[in-house]
């Protein structure tokens, strides 16, 4: 176990390079510089101005060079400062997005499986009945509808037609003076609407995973069994079906957990969350290097971290992993 | 029985998104227009300001925010005439060499130091010093010496009259104490400004917003509305909901908006709509170098053949007015005797064969020498009037059997790719009117390098000639002289074919009073906008 476990650490080294050498290709190889994006059609800047700044930020150096600073820095877990005029470190800007994506994403995540999954299970016994095809037509408006429209027909229906709710942002005007459950039910008010948008739109693909696989299951010899023992239909598929067809449902789940610091820019504009989605967008439309190689980074190192659990996971559930033969053979 | 309860909440979604709004009553005090202290005005920007160190920042929310919380030693008032800020008031030498700016005594930094001379110093010298990336040292760049005999005067001397060299002193005077000796670009002033101006930097909540509060001691008199917020929304619909669910006060509406969505009497009552040209404006400009526009008859003929007048209705909805040359309409650097091509069709076919653009083949389109009169119009992505722009003029030449393509292109390829490598026909693009009309680096021909902003290759003696006299004398009359024949010159080359200036449209809730319209906006007058006691909402 343990060599396997070295073995799988020493790999992530290489492959942690090739992510690092990728990322700052990809964005190199992108038309335009920082320098531009800033100052470019600006009257009052001179090429002088323009050598003052790429020098600033290093771009006059050969890309080789650029590349092995950057990695050398990486190395110390220092990620550089921003390309932007604030020049602010790249860790901190990231550092004030992540909560809110974070949060965000888990509640919806949370709602997503919470509501998916007894859909996908009542579609699976009602299987072909006007309930089943009434929620496959639900989900799929979710699913088909641009995610943008409904957010703003939601905003002006709950938002301004009917008062009840925020139209955007996190917290209203003034929620500092709040006391703290005040403060509190003010930003879930803020939430519920861009919760309820992002949680429509993924209910589809989930649950019509679950109710297949669900149906899967049904089909099973010994759920055949279970009913002709008599046992009753809600003990058949609670206890019996739904058990194995959750299984592959968690895998998702865990498949899902890189995506969590990742944002989405359409969503995060609509309703003016300043989520990690609106921080990359504008660093790649920016040209912000650091700050775009730094979130590709970190994204790609929690998936190998992710994977790794994964990998230690089933490497304990299964030898033959371990033992990295596959006959069973012994070492 | 759930399914139907859906179906019904969607019904009725889209039924209550088409029938009128509801409306929102609100107390209305008649006759209380008394100015009182108090209120918060909370303004909508699409960006984020990146930082609040003026000089350090190119992008325009970081401008409209640090404007506040900073004073420039001078200023344009509301008809756009230079007039002293910090500076009480300022001498020309009468070589036009030296400009002397005495200083107003009694202004205090927010943190309470007093303001010197030493501050302007230190602002000239951060600026000019190579190591401070910033994109403003090119104005400054030409003071042969600076220098501060008393802590109320600062003088400096200019190696040839520079008539845009006064208004390089708009530029924000830093705070020299907290900034001496330090790197400016780890400077916590970025985040947290200290400057003069009337309002005081409060909080920044990162991509969501940025609060000021009325600085008490301002040396113009206390601002009436008590704090200003900078509220961050990226997305213009949303905006413009918050706008009508109260969460915002000032925006800037598009002719869309304007004309269209902005007009129920709900509305009117709550909000103003304001209206001025904006200064900028658009144009097709065309690569000089590229041998089909090479000929100047090419050139009008293509003017001629655009309809200014239907781009302004179809494109802007009448939110804006035809374009004659690179300057704003109204403004004193304006010719407004510009001889323009008008559209004429019949005139463009006569120049195109005097050119001879001659015989069409058998899709319609001119030919010379064996080949097609055709060319791609390049325009960035994002900017929907632009593309909108394209496609009116794209009709409007193939009826005179011109073929023209369009492409869309992602802003820093298209710069990139395309415009640095004068890799393009034709352009369609904006710019910005400076309030100094000093146009040198867009249209003199020294200015055609790659990266330079005379990208057309334009080159013409004359105006060369009047663009260096233009900017060389601080008289106003000769200054006038020299940009009037520009226009004129321009207006006969037609290097580009200049299409149209749009309107501002900011809005603004009506609650706010002291409003008043002019040739620079409305917001010059912010500090004097005040919200009657009985109308305040924000304590």
């Amino acid at each position: 176990m343990i060599r396997y476990l070295v073995r799988r650490l020493l790999l992530l080294i290489p492959l942690f390079i090739g992510i690092t050498l990728i990322t700052f290709a990809v964005i190199h190889l992108a038309p335009g510089e920082p320098v531009e994006m800033q100052i470019a059609m600006n009257p009052k800047v001179g090429a002088e101005a323009r050598e003052r700044l790429r020098k600033f930020y290093g771009l006059d150096k050969p890309l080789p060079v650029q590349y092995g600073e950057w990695l050398g820095r990486l190395a110390r877990f220092d990620f550089g400062r921003s390309f932007s005029p604030d020049n602010r470190p790249v860790t901190a800007k990231i550092r004030e997005r992540i909560p809110i994506t974070l949060s965000l994403n888990v509640i919806a995540l949370i709602i997503e499986f919470g509501l998916a999954i007894p859909v996908g299970i009542l579609a699976a016994v009602r299987r072909d009945t006007w309930l089943d095809k009434g929620i496959t037509v639900f989900v799929f408006i979710g699913f088909a509808v641009p995610t943008f429209w409904l957010a703003l027909l939601l905003m002006y229906l709950f938002g301004i037609k009917l008062g009840w709710l925020p139209v955007s942002g996190l917290h209203s005007l003034g929620s500092e003076g709040y006391g703290s459950l005040r403060w509190f039910g003010d930003m879930i008010r803020h939430l519920i609407l861009p919760i309820s948008v992002a949680a429509f739109g993924s209910l589809a693909g989930l649950s019509r995973y679950m109710r297949s696989t669900m149906l899967d299951v049904l089909g099973q010899d010994y759920i055949t069994t279970a009913r002709a023992k008599g046992l009753p239909e809600r003990t058949v598929i609670f206890r019996h079906a739904l058990r194995n067809a959750l299984l592959p449902v968690v895998t998702l789940l865990g498949l899902s957990v890189p995506g969590l610091i990742g944002g989405s820019v359409i969503f995060e504009t609509i309703f003016a969350i300043p989520g990690m989605g609106q921080l990359f967008y504008g660093g790649v439309m920016s040209r912000d290097y650091p700050l775009v190689m730094g979130i590709l980074v970190i994204g790609a190192g929690l998936t190998l971290v992710g994977n790794l659990l994964a990998d230690i996971g089933y490497a304990l559930a299964d030898p033959r992993i371990r033992t990295g033969t596959s006959g069973g053979g012994s070492l | 029985m759930r399914r139907w309860l859906l179906t019904s909440v969607i019904i009725s979604l889209f039924f209550l998104a088409a029938c009128g709004e509801r409306t929102h009553p609100r107390p209305v005090a008649k006759g209380a227009d008394k100015p009182a202290y108090g209120d918060t005005l909370v303004v909508g920007s699409i960006g984020e300001p990146s930082t609040l160190i003026p000089i350090l920042a190119s992008d325009s929310a970081s401008h409209d925010v640090a404007g506040l919380v900073y004073n420039g030693l001078v200023r344009y008032d509301k008809n756009l005439k230079l007039e002293g800020e910090l500076a009480k008031s300022w001498d020309v030498s009468n070589d036009g060499l030296t400009i002397t700016f005495h200083l107003r005594r009694g202004v205090k930094w927010h943190d309470g130091h007093d303001f010197t001379s030493r501050d302007v110093l230190y602002t000239y010298r951060v600026t000019i010093d190579p190591k401070t990336p910033t994109a403003y040292a090119d104005a400054f760049k030409q003071v042969k010496m600076a220098e501060a005999p008393d802590p109320y005067t600062f003088r400096v001397t200019y190696a040839n009259p520079f008539a845009p060299a006064l208004e390089s002193w708009a530029m924000a005077i830093l705070p020299a104490h907290l900034l001496e000796g330090k790197d400016i670009t780890k400077s916590d002033l970025s985040r947290h400004p200290v400057g003069t101006g009337p309002y005081i930097f409060k909080e920044w909540v990162a991509g969501q917003k940025i609060t000021l509060t009325a600085n008490p001691d301002y040396w113009e008199g206390r601002p009436y509305i008590g704090s200003y917020v900078y509220r961050i929304i990226p997305d213009n619909s949303t905006m413009f909901m918050e706008l009508k669910s109260g969460g915002l006060d000032l925006m800037n509406l598009s002719p869309v908006q304007y004309q269209r969505e902005t007009t129920t009497q709900q509305f009117t009552a709550r909000f103003n709509k304001y209206r001025y040209p904006a200064f900028a404006y658009a144009y097709l400009g065309y690569n000089l170098r590229h041998p089909l526009f090479r000929d100047r008859r090419v050139r009008q003929a293509l003017t001629s053949a655009i309809n200014k007048d239907e781009i302004v209705h179809g494109v802007l909805l009448g939110m804006g007015q035809v374009a004659h040359g690179p300057y704003k309409p109204g403004t004193w650097a304006f010719n407004p005797h510009i001889a323009d091509f008008e559209y004429n069709p019949e005139r463009a076919r006569r120049l195109l064969t005097e050119a001879g653009w001659r015989d069409k083949n058998s899709d319609g389109i001119l030919v010379r020498n064996g080949k097609p009169f055709s060319f791609e119009i390049l325009t960035n992505q994002g900017n929907d009037l632009r593309l909108r722009t394209a496609l009116i003029i794209q009709q409007r030449l193939r009826a005179i059997g011109i073929d023209v393509r369009i492409r869309v292109i992602e802003w820093a390829a298209f710069l990139s790719q395309y415009v640095d490598k004068g890799n393009f026909q034709a352009v369609l693009l904006g710019w910005t009117i400076g309030q100094d009309p000093d146009i040198f680096d867009v249209w003199h021909s020294s200015k055609t390098a790659p990266k330079e902003l005379n990208f057309i290759g334009y080159k013409n003696a004359e105006i060369d000639r009047l663009l260096e006299e233009g900017r060389s004398t601080f008289d106003m009359e000769k200054r006038r002289r020299c940009y009037w024949r520009i226009q004129d010159i321009l207006a006969e080359d037609q290097p580009y074919t200049f299409l149209y200036v749009p309107d501002a449209l900011p809005v603004v809730n009506a609650r706010f009073h002291g409003i008043e319209p002019a040739p620079a906006g409305i917001t010059y007058n912010l500090i004097k906008w005040y919200v009657p006691k009985e109308e305040q909402i924000y304590p």
